[in-house]
């Protein structure tokens, strides 16, 4: 590393690399705004969270001393039943109505990819669910359709010998997964359906020339077409079902009990009716690396999907 | 790139190929079969149906054991749900805040979503991809995660309760959606007209300008309407970070949580009210909408 040797030569480079800097900088400009206005807000949030995670901090003692760094909010979390009751009810809650919605989806998928009377018709209304304000649809379901006496659940079960049932108060978890199941069924249907009109119908012409039964085509062409559609659904809903909050807040507030209790509305609680900012960031903590194990997964997934070549978009 | 989300989009060929299926299946079957599709679409449909019903209800016809589906229908309801009843604030102030929170911030994510957008996909940075998934990633983390700073923030700054907190916090949510669906877009544009009117010496913004969106128009009119979906629908900041002056409508819905009294029409009429301008964007959106809700990777 003589100054004579390196001189001459970076000279020369200095001026190329200079100019790619500056060209650098004039490619990547259109794209800061959007960077750090995503980082500011989503990401210091959550190293606030972690920070938060190892004070004494409650809201209604805001005099107490911190206790910088401590380690109790999570000996607290982890020794939680409620804890982790909430975290199995998650599970539940979002691999039910998950499995569900596509298994339901797909089967509507299917049948609204056929020549039906009516089709364009009938994918307006399938998809109204989904659109349909969450806390609004919630507020429905619990007063209109699930209510014990003036339900219209109950006015049409009646023929079939059920009466009266108290559904939100007695079945609360069948209720949750069942509203969440109604309301991410036309997400499904969506994405199974552009899975299915994206398929060859040249296969299937030659398969159905050589004899293959409907139930035989749809299992050894139509599915493993639709691998990646059903693995995106699957992805998708579960960043979104994961995070339910709206339905429990209205229909059931968590109850009876902790039956309905997510790990959302459990750290709603926490820091909002508690105020116990400390415990509630613990958990917070604990749910994002949680997720962070999960979405890194993800992540490759969808990353394997956009690398295969032609066969989901660009 | 013919291929289309839209069912109606289907090309002669395919069309076709459909009806020798079709034929090949009995005409019993077919009609049960389209019977089917019709019963289950109707039952996923009935709630939402039974909500604008009622809506259009008075009370007493609306608090019944036996339901009534053949009523004389009236609007009192919706007048009431509009102007407020004594007591009770009118749906009127959260509509507006909604309405501005919902567009302002749809318009800040487009503007800084198209030109993100652009430096990942026409004319690349380095590191492109790391760069997308940074903001998809973004979508991954709950927002359970960032509700108590972003509360304490807030507080400090003055912001809680404040229509642009929203606005700020549903630009961010929004974002990554916006940036993954124009990419999308923009990718479709085709590289030959860009050299060419480079070559002709057209400058950037003329680019942007006269080519770019004219041709991107109607994927940046459905990232519009998603965005404006998910921020006219969202919840959970909504409860936890405005009480009054920064509520939304669904927070005035929550007010039905703890009712009093008859209200069955009421709230029907609140909650018809309140889905309507999502309902109308979505359907208007519909062909695009699985494009948006999986962030560009199914068309």
């Amino acid at each position: 590393m003589t100054v004579l040797t390196s001189a001459p030569r970076r000279i020369a480079p200095a001026h190329t690399t200079e100019r790619r800097r500056v060209r650098g900088w004039f490619t990547r400009a259109p794209l800061l705004p959007a960077m750090v206005f995503t980082i500011v807000v989503t990401q210091i949030p959550f190293l606030l969270t972690l920070w938060y995670s190892f004070q004494d901090y409650n809201l209604n003692y805001p005099n107490r001393p911190k206790n910088f760094p401590t380690l109790a909010n999570y000996k607290a979390v982890f020794a939680d039943p409620t804890f982790r009751a909430a975290a199995l009810n998650t599970l539940m809650f979002t691999a039910g109505p998950v499995i569900l919605s596509l298994v339901l989806g797909t089967g509507i998928a299917v049948l609204l990819n056929r020549h039906v009377f009516g089709r364009g018709f009938l994918r307006t209304l399938i998809i109204s669910p989904f659109l349909v304000m969450s806390t609004a649809a919630a507020l429905v379901w619990k007063f209109t359709i699930l209510d014990t006496t003036f339900g219209v659940l109950n006015y049409f079960l009646k023929p079939f010998g059920v009466h009266d049932v108290n559904w939100i108060g007695v079945h609360s978890q069948l209720t949750i997964i069942t509203f969440l199941t109604w309301q991410w069924t036309p997400f499904m249907v969506l994405i199974v359906l552009a899975g299915l009109q994206s398929q060859g119908d040249d296969i299937l012409e030659a398969a159905r020339a050589d004899g293959a039964g409907a139930w035989r085509i749809f299992r050894s062409l139509t599915l493993p077409h639709l691998r990646p559609y059903i693995e995106l659904g699957i992805l998708l809903g579960s960043i979104y079902i994961v995070q339910a909050f709206d339905a429990i807040f209205i229909i059931t507030q968590g109850g009876p009990a902790t039956d309905t209790t997510n790990l959302p509305y459990y750290i709603y609680e926490t820091a909002f009716q508690a105020y116990d900012i400390g415990r509630a960031s613990a958990m917070s903590v604990v749910v994002v690396v949680a997720t962070i194990l999960v979405a890194t997964v993800a992540l490759r997934t969808i990353s394997s999907m956009f690398s295969e070549e032609g066969m989901l978009g660009r | 790139m013919t291929q289309m989300t839209l069912p109606r989009g289907t090309t002669a060929r395919r069309k076709t190929a459909r009806s020798l299926a079709d034929r090949q299946t009995k005409p019993a079957t077919r009609l049960g079969l389209g019977l089917l599709t019709w019963v289950i679409v109707l039952v996923f449909f009935f709630p939402v149906f039974w909500m604008v019903l009622t809506g259009f209800k008075t009370e007493q016809t609306a608090n019944t054991t036996t339901p009534h589906f053949i009523f004389h229908p009236t609007f009192s309801e919706f007048a009431s749900v509009w102007s407020g009843t004594p007591g009770t604030a009118g749906l009127r102030g959260f509509l507006e805040h909604s309405v501005l929170i919902s567009v302002g911030s749809t318009l800040i994510v487009m503007l800084l979503a198209l030109p993100a957008a652009y430096a990942l996909s026409l004319r690349p940075v380095r590191k492109w991809r790391d760069v997308l998934f940074f903001f998809i990633s973004t979508k991954m983390l709950p927002v359970v995660g960032a509700i108590i700073p972003l509360f304490i923030i807030a507080r400090d700054l003055n912001l809680l309760d404040t229509q642009r907190l929203l606005v700020i916090l549903y630009t961010a949510m929004n974002l990554p959606i916006a940036v993954w669906m124009l990419r999308s877009f923009l990718l479709e544009v085709p590289v030959s007209i860009i050299e060419a009117a480079r070559v002709d010496g057209a400058k950037l913004h003329q680019q942007l300008r006269s080519i770019i969106i004219p041709l991107i128009s109607p994927g940046l009119a459905a990232a519009c309407l998603i965005c404006f979906i998910f921020a006219w629908n969202e919840f959970f900041l909504a409860v936890n970070l405005t009480t009054s002056n920064g509520a939304t409508v669904p927070i005035y819905l929550v007010g039905f949580v703890q009712p009093e009294g008859q209200f069955l029409a009421h709230l029907s009429a609140a909650a018809t009210v309140a889905c309507l301008p999502v309902l109308i964007a979505g359907w208007a959106a519909q062909d695009k909408l699985v494009r948006g809700l999986s962030m560009g990777a199914v068309k």
